[in-house]
């Protein structure tokens, strides 16, 4: 059983009125168990939509979304979901561990464990030293990585990611996704990642997912098979480069059409 | 120079100047007879003793007997504020956690709002201080005891403001902290009380700056019609009915009520000051200004 | 828009009946809750008198607003200029916003007379004047460092970086002030006149009327007053509709 399957899937919003807008259609895709696929398209094609479709933050004008073969609403219920925005979107007045554990709270874990758990996944993010800060004291990347150890505090079994690196620069952008990756493999989580960045998608994944806009729909699927593991080695590998001359091609075919 | 340092000079500096405005005028009209000088135009304020008493004067009233032989002055309003601030207090405390009710019911419920909302800001259009004379025969054939009556009068002019920046608080969080609550499959009150309520504390506390003061403009109106003996409403209306023998008492009991006001808002702002950390306080009008939602917008 | 309006209008009609239902079914007395058909059949009983005293007020309310907010507008420009006046005032002002302002009514009585329009129309003023320009001020000020800069690259000098940038800026801000502003004129005008006026005033009307146990007729003085405080309101929505039409808190109602 894949952790992801979509058929059909689209999403209309305002449907009837003026302001009807299609954002996505017709999208098929299946993702299966520790992938780490990518979806990447020009703005407005509906890649955020996408995602928010898989993890019921909207629910889909056709077709069906199944994960680990259960509804989305199912799903999100189970807390299968772990979610990152762009926005770190930490609350600001708990500390770093207390955010950490603001999921597990909602799930009505204990103290004991909570904070057992909270600190187990600072340490995965190399945070631990930063528990009883603020968040306001953090810097954008560090923000960034508190809120991938309160995604995985709850070990969700997909990781679904908004352009988590998007806010950030080049520099503590390249250290978070080779952190990401030393994270997944540790974790064996399934990642469906939004992103703008070429570079980063074709490092990251094992599929790349190409979407046209208006109304989004998937045009091309690249399979990454560049070696395991990942490192700052692959990014002067030069299968590196024709991968992402493939995905640019891509999205120049789509930008023409 | 520090900046609270020159705060406190500025803030000398600008009673200094009305003291000398106040003296410098009275001074001028008692010197040309109450008119402006080289002309025959009145002045629109009188300047003898019984319109402008002296400043010291005041000062003075405040310290000697209230009537022979009896309390001094300040005492006896001090005592006179301490019975006004308790129905204030009520009022208060009643206006403020309606007020809060409400934001919280506009919240979750969108009909509740669509419903009431327009209700609530067409209830400060509403004079209710004009109500306080039939609450009082109310209250008197209900058997209430009327310092009750004043304090729910107080209580309505508390809860608007609380409500409105209740409310705008509650949906002070990004939608993302929302989406993210629901990935955890939150329950509704799980939203409330870890996300929303803790996003609105800054909020709320300008807001009850201003209900405290409007508290206690309620109780001093609100006694008014009340008749209460003991209240700091029916001390100044006492005193503006003798007001020709003794001017300075007026004044002393007009600048008394207007430290119990700043004495209740300051203890609001020192709650304020010990559980919002400074990174989170707002400024008041942050809070209520038109950067955030407005008035108009959220009942639109 | 009609349809956003229904539970309103649904809660108001509901309510009107339910009043009047209740006071009809346990024959309560018009002196402790009138009907609202015995308040509406006061109403157009009263009229000439009700007019008379509210057009009084409502005038010297709004006199008073004007006169209050256009202080408020001088005063907030110079702090606005000038540091000093920004330290020394904007304290003071906050602290005055802090007090029952309404109690100097009996001083404006003893000041301008009894029976002088002034005497409410100062207070009004007062009332209007300190939250008008605390507002203002901040309005004035809250423009970002980054749009100061941008100015200064013009080469803009200050008459224009006040014109051109800090005013605008502060419009959203005087609006909502002035609304705030608009009801307390109304209540200040009305309460200005429980410490006494002339008696073909609501405030005095109401007090008169409520003395004598006809509540019918205070009620109706209730009601007009209203209509003028909800009236006013809406002119300065209105007005600022006109002005501000790009501000988030005027887009697309």
């Amino acid at each position: 059983m894949s952790a992801l399957s979509l058929s059909g899937v689209g999403k209309v919003f305002n449907p009837g009125s003026d302001q009807e807008v299609r954002a996505v259609h017709g999208i098929d895709l299946e993702v299966g168990r520790g992938e780490f696929v990518s979806v990447i398209g020009p703005s407005g094609c509906g890649k955020s939509t996408l995602l928010r479709l898989i993890g019921d933050l909207t629910p889909p004008s056709a077709g069906t979304v199944s994960v680990n073969g259960k509804t989305p609403a199912r799903a999100r219920l189970d807390r299968d979901y772990g979610m990152v925005f762009q926005s770190a979107t930490l609350l600001d007045w708990r500390k770093v561990a207390a955010n950490v554990e603001l999921p597990l709270e909602i799930m009505g874990m204990g103290e004991a464990e909570r904070s057992r758990q909270a600190a187990a996944m600072l340490d995965l993010v190399q945070l631990g030293r930063f528990a009883g800060h603020y968040p306001w004291q953090l810097s954008g990347g560090m923000q960034q990585r508190v809120a991938i150890a309160r995604a995985l505090a709850f070990k969700p079994s997909i990781l679904l990611m908004d352009e988590p690196f998007g806010a950030l620069d080049e520099m503590t952008r390249e250290r978070m996704q080779a952190e990401l990756l030393r994270i997944r493999a540790e974790t064996g989580t399934t990642v469906v990642f939004v992103t703008h960045s070429i570079p980063e998608a074709v490092f990251l994944s094992t599929r790349v997912v190409i979407m046209s806009s208006r109304p989004g729909t998937i045009t091309e699927v690249v399979d990454i098979d560049l070696p395991e593991p990942r490192s700052y080695e692959t990014r002067e590998d030069r299968r590196f480069f024709d991968l992402l001359t493939k995905v640019r091609e891509g999205l120049r075919a789509v930008e023409a059409s | 120079m520090s900046p609270n340092t020159r705060r406190v000079l500025s803030v000398l500096g600008i009673l200094a100047v009305l003291v000398a405005v106040w003296e410098g005028y009275k001074w001028m009209g008692t010197a040309t007879g109450g008119v402006w000088p080289g002309t025959g135009v009145e002045l629109p304020v009188r300047t003898n003793e019984r319109s402008m008493p002296h400043t010291w004067d005041v000062v003075i009233a405040l310290l000697r007997p209230a009537r022979r032989g009896g309390d001094m002055l300040l005492l006896v309003l001090l005592k006179a504020a301490l019975f006004t601030w308790r129905s204030a207090l009520l009022g208060f405390v009643l206006g403020s956690a309606v007020g809060f009710g409400l934001g919280v019911l506009f919240v979750r419920s969108a009909l509740a709002e669509r419903g009431l909302m327009p209700h609530v800001v067409a209830s400060q259009t509403v004079p209710i201080l004009a109500i306080a004379p039939i609450l009082v025969v109310w209250a008197g054939r209900l058997n209430v005891t009327r310092w009750l009556v004043v304090a729910v009068v107080s209580a309505y002019l508390a809860f608007f403001p609380v409500a409105i920046n209740t409310l705008r608080g509650l949906r002070s969080p990004d939608a993302t902290a929302s989406e993210l609550m629901r990935s955890y499959a939150a329950t509704p009150n799980q939203v409330l009380w870890k996300l929303q309520v803790p996003a609105a504390l800054p909020y709320l506390f300008p807001a009850l700056k201003i209900a405290a003061t409007a508290s206690i403009i309620g109780a001093i109106v609100g006694e008014l019609p009340a008749s209460m003996p003991d209240g700091l409403g029916r001390a100044i209306l006492n005193f503006a009915a003798a007001f020709s023998a003794a001017p300075a008492k007026l004044f002393a009991s007009i600048l008394v009520a207007s430290l119990v006001g700043i004495g209740f808002v300051g203890v609001v702002v020192l709650a304020e000051r010990m559980l919002i950390p400074p990174s989170r306080r707002l400024e008041d009008l942050e809070a209520a200004g038109p950067r955030g939602r407005d008035l108009k917008e959220v009942v639109a | 828009m009609l349809y956003h309006r229904l539970p309103a209008i649904g809660i108001f009609v509901g309510g009107l009946i339910v009043w009047e239902g209740v006071v009809r079914a346990f024959d309560i007395k018009g002196f402790i809750l009138p009907a609202p058909t015995a308040i509406a059949a006061t109403f157009s009983a009263e009229t000439a008198d009700l007019l008379t005293a509210g057009a009084g007020t409502f005038s010297t309310a709004l006199a008073g607003l004007l006169l209050g907010g256009a202080l408020a507008v001088l005063m907030a420009l110079a702090a606005a200029r000038w540091r000093f006046v920004r330290d020394g005032a904007l304290p003071f002002a906050i602290a005055a916003n802090s007090t029952p302002i309404i109690v100097l009514a009996p001083i404006a009585n003893s000041w301008f007379g009894l029976r002088s329009p002034f005497a409410s129309i100062f207070v009004v003023a007062i009332l209007v004047f300190f939250p008008v320009m605390i507002n203002l001020v901040r309005g004035l000020l809250s423009v970002e460092a980054s749009e100061v800069e941008l100015m200064e690259s013009y080469a803009a000098g200050r008459l224009t970086t006040l014109w051109k940038l800090q005013l605008p800026n502060a419009t959203p801000y005087l609006f909502s002030a002035l609304k705030v502003a608009a009801a307390l004129s109304l209540i200040g005008a009305i309460v200005k006149e429980f410490f006494g006026g002339s008696q073909d005033r609501l405030g005095q009307y109401i007090t008169t009327k409520a003395g004598l146990l006809q509540f019918e007729e205070a009620w109706a003085a209730i009601v007009l007053a209203s209509i003028f405080g909800i009236v006013l309101y809406n002119v300065v929505v209105l007005i600022e509709r006109r002005v501000i039409p790009w501000h988030v808190s005027v887009r697309n109602v």
